[in-house]
């Protein structure tokens, strides 16, 4: 066991626990949206940040262990002007109404949804060419668990991975083809990871939509009609309530 | 095409053979066809869609059918402060092209490129595998072979590295011997246990010209001192950081000297392999460095049982495909082991994870190119130049407005003023000098009597590491040159950590704001904290100096942010 300091609270920790379990032990908490407890931690939305004393680099805390003597600070006028600012450029360039582990984060900073009159947001057409699933890359942060469920953290399928780079990064099959025409085998555990909404059962959309089970029969229909992987002929839209 | 043809010389290495096989095929078809990537896939062992992943991540590879020429025009501070910028436009509307999209002939496409390296000939541009400066007209991009060869000047009152430079063809093997090359070799190998070269290094206080400054001989200690075989030992020649241009001159010149460095840092910490990761956009320094490799291995300094010790080493030669962040040493392993060039957290470090996730040192090319003198003269002889903290010579990329642009072969420790005077002076009213590269800080007219050495730049916050050294005069114009700086990183940004991914965006969309008059009340504190979060938050050091030149502008000229 170590003993660390967390926000003035004293905690002990079995050495190697991370940061982010051992702020929750106490109670507290900080945002994160890429961390998941069963994928490669990649530490890279930055958003569980921690300040340690004697530290000239701010940790994060999904990735950095617990060590005897530490003192942590999880709201320090540092690592709270980062967060906030992270928070803000979040919001401004992605639909995050569905992230739900960043809602209460952006009420407790009073960040505005300013996504919609913002020229630097990145928008994509809602994705709709399999039977199984949506995918709407508006909600898309670029957590990158997806694409590792689907790769080595769990499938090996490799159906779907990052493509561009920068902020024109976004998640692509080989060469952009429809999802039934990649390796995909429809195992779901993308959608499970999912931390935004961006990635949803289609069924589940649909009912968002307005649809009701009984339209569903005739969609059956229509997807079997639909020669996939092109199944472009079926838009939700048109048919809506 | 029978891609299987084309890709079976790679067909035994596995993932690290991507980038290669993807510049086979490039450079082969003018872009890769989804044929071509699947066969990339089947031959290489790779995921198709990893394949994809990397086509779309390396700017000089392309997912859509390109032309028999591709025409890049540099965008770099300087190029775009000497109408690099009208030039690009130019030439699209010359050909009534869009940029980026070939001609219906398949014959010419015309691009915007980041910082080509020939800062001392703006505006450069890059047409097919040559790098041509100064381009007179649009027109002159169309023709280039009536484009003169362009030389860099090299001067300074110190020649240790640039001995016999510039040259218009690299020193011979033969020629290198006669000036003293591979003796260093030769005795370390036969006389000097690694331990006595590390330590030689380490007295003579050499510390790495790439940009960080870390002292090398401590490096070549952790790596030597960490478990773990194979090690490996890496040359940076991804010069990229705008405005540099040394290591360029370097490689063009006397390719010799930065691979006895090599050789000997292989040494030094028990690796028997070495890579060379050359830039892209350098695609004409590949020949070269492959003959020097070819000659070196011909006269027994590569191979088994060098020189007739049991030391054998060998050095693989790698070529990036358009990513700044790629100089990053951790993206650099990450491109060589045939992935997106995304940079690593640290801990750990090179030294015990490195290239394969082995120990492993990275060297950029002009601290590699020092060492052979280390070894020959001794570290006494390296330290009766330059000052205690910062010892030996240094090569500075002197660009812009002043008489006479080039490399400068200085001491540590003359000022600013001094190498501008070296220069021939600067021409017309000196308005600022931009120091450090794209990365780095502008510096006001009146501050320029500093001693250039590690210790004076930390305190002042100017990186002095890379010598990079860029001159702007009175006619400038500073919005155009701030706005051009937040899009090479907005375009160079690999896109892993928020920060940067995200931050890189709104710097350049605030400034566009700011400087079309349409900014908001808020704007100004919006961009200080982007930056400050991009600094403190980004996972490498592209995001986290990605704000710093803007920032350095926001002290001297508080009125362009209103």
């Amino acid at each position: 066991m170590v003993r660390i300091r967390i926000d003035g609270q004293e905690v002990s920790v079995p050495a190697g626990t991370r940061l982010l379990d051992a702020i929750r032990q106490t109670g507290g908490d900080v945002p994160t949206v890429c961390y998941h407890p069963h994928l490669t931690a990649n530490a890279l939305c930055r958003l569980c940040l921690v300040e340690v004393e004697g530290w000239s680099r701010l940790a994060p805390a999904c990735v950095t262990q617990a060590q005897e003597g530490m003192v942590v600070h999880t709201a320090s006028p540092r690592v709270e002007r980062v967060r906030r600012t992270l928070l803000t450029m979040l919001a401004d360039a992605v639909d995050l109404h569905e992230a739900a582990d960043l809602q209460p984060w952006l009420q407790r900073y009073g960040i505005a949804e300013t996504r919609e009159e913002h020229a630097g947001a990145r928008r994509f057409p809602l994705i709709d060419d399999n039977p199984m699933y949506v995918r709407d890359y508006n909600k898309c942060v670029l957590c990158w668990k997806c694409v590792q469920i689907c790769a080595t953290d769990a499938q090996y399928t490799f159906a779907i991975t990052l493509a561009g780079r920068g902020f024109d990064t976004r998640i692509a099959t080989f060469y952009e083809v429809p999802l039934p025409g990649s390796p995909c085998v429809f195992c779901g555990q993308c959608v499970s990871v999912c931390p935004t909404g961006a990635l949803k059962s289609r069924r589940e959309y649909l009912l968002e939509q307005g649809y009701t089970p009984e339209d569903f029969v005739h969609f059956a229909a229509w997807d079997a009609a639909a020669v996939h992987p092109t199944a472009t002929a079926f838009r939700p839209g048109e048919r809506r309530k | 095409m029978d891609w299987q043809e084309i890709l079976a010389p790679f067909a035994d290495q596995g993932r690290a053979g991507l980038l290669p096989a993807l510049h086979a095929v490039q450079q082969q078809a003018g872009w890769i066809p989804p044929e071509a990537a699947t066969a990339i896939a089947r031959t290489l062992h790779v995921p198709p869609a990893e394949v994809y992943s990397l086509v779309t991540f390396y700017h000089m590879f392309y997912d859509r059918p390109t032309a028999r020429r591709i025409v890049r025009v540099c965008t770099g501070p300087v190029c775009q402060a000497h109408g690099g910028q009208q030039l690009l436009e130019d030439a699209l509307r010359l050909r009534n092209l869009e940029e980026g999209q070939p001609d219906e002939a398949g014959e010419w496409m015309v691009e915007a490129a980041p910082c080509l390296g020939l800062c001392s000939h703006a505006p450069a541009a890059m047409v097919g595998e040559g790098l041509y400066g100064p381009v007179p007209d649009a027109s002159a991009l169309f023709q280039p072979e009536a484009l003169p060869q362009p030389v860099t000047h090299v001067a300074g009152p110190v020649r240790r590295l640039t001995q016999g430079l510039p040259r218009q063809r690299p020193l011979s093997l033969g020629e290198y011997q006669a000036q003293g090359g591979y003796a260093a070799l030769e005795q370390a190998l036969r006389h000097l246990s690694p331990e006595t070269v590390r330590n030689q290094v380490k007295a003579a206080g050499l510390w790495g010209r790439g940009g960080a400054a870390f002292p090398t001989g401590l490096k070549w200690d952790y790596a030597a001192q960490a478990p773990g075989q194979p090690k490996y030992v890496v040359a940076n020649a991804d010069e990229s950081e705008p405005g540099t241009f040394k290591d360029r001159v370097l490689l063009e010149g006397n390719p010799h000297l930065m691979l006895e460095g090599l050789i000997l840092a292989g040494y030094a910490i028990g690796a028997r392999e070495g890579y060379i990761y050359l830039r892209g956009e350098y695609t004409h320094l590949y020949p070269i460095l492959q003959h020097a490799l070819a000659e070196a291995r011909e006269a027994g300094y590569l191979g088994q049982g060098i020189l007739g010790t049991d030391f054998s080493f060998e050095v693989h030669l790698y070529r990036g495909a358009g990513a700044y962040v790629c100089g990053e040493e951790t993206a650099l392993f990450e491109s060589i082991e045939g992935k997106r060039g995304y940079p690593r957290l640290k801990p750990p470090y090179p030294t015990t994870h490195g290239l394969f996730g082995k120990p492993t040192v990275i060297n950029n090319v002009e601290t590699l190119a020092n060492v052979p003198f280390i070894l020959r003269e001794g570290p006494d002889a390296f330290r009766a130049y330059g000052t205690e903290d910062s010892p030996g010579t240094k090569l500075f990329s002197i660009s812009g407005d002043v008489a006479r642009p080039g490399i400068y072969e200085a001491p540590f420790g003359l000022t600013l003023r001094d190498l501008l005077e070296m220069a021939g002076g600067v021409q017309g009213t000196l308005q600022t000098v931009l120091m450090g590269g794209a990365a780095g800080v502008f510096l006001p007219p009146d501050d320029l009597d500093w001693p250039l050495t590690l210790d004076q730049g930390r305190r002042r916050g100017a990186p002095v590491a890379t010598g990079t050294i860029m001159v702007f005069n009175q006619d400038r114009d500073l919005k155009a040159l701030l706005l051009s700086i937040a899009r090479f990183f907005m375009e160079e940004s690999c896109g892993k950590c928020f920060p940067c991914q995200l931050g890189t965006r709104q710097q350049y969309d605030l400034l566009q704001r700011m400087f079309q008059g349409r900014a908001e009340a808020r704007d100004r504190t919006r961009l200080a904290d982007v930056i400050f979060a991009m600094h403190e938050g980004s996972i490498c050091g592209l995001g986290q100096t990605a704000g710093l030149a803007v920032q350095s502008a926001m002290q001297l000229w508080p009125h362009l942010f209103r």
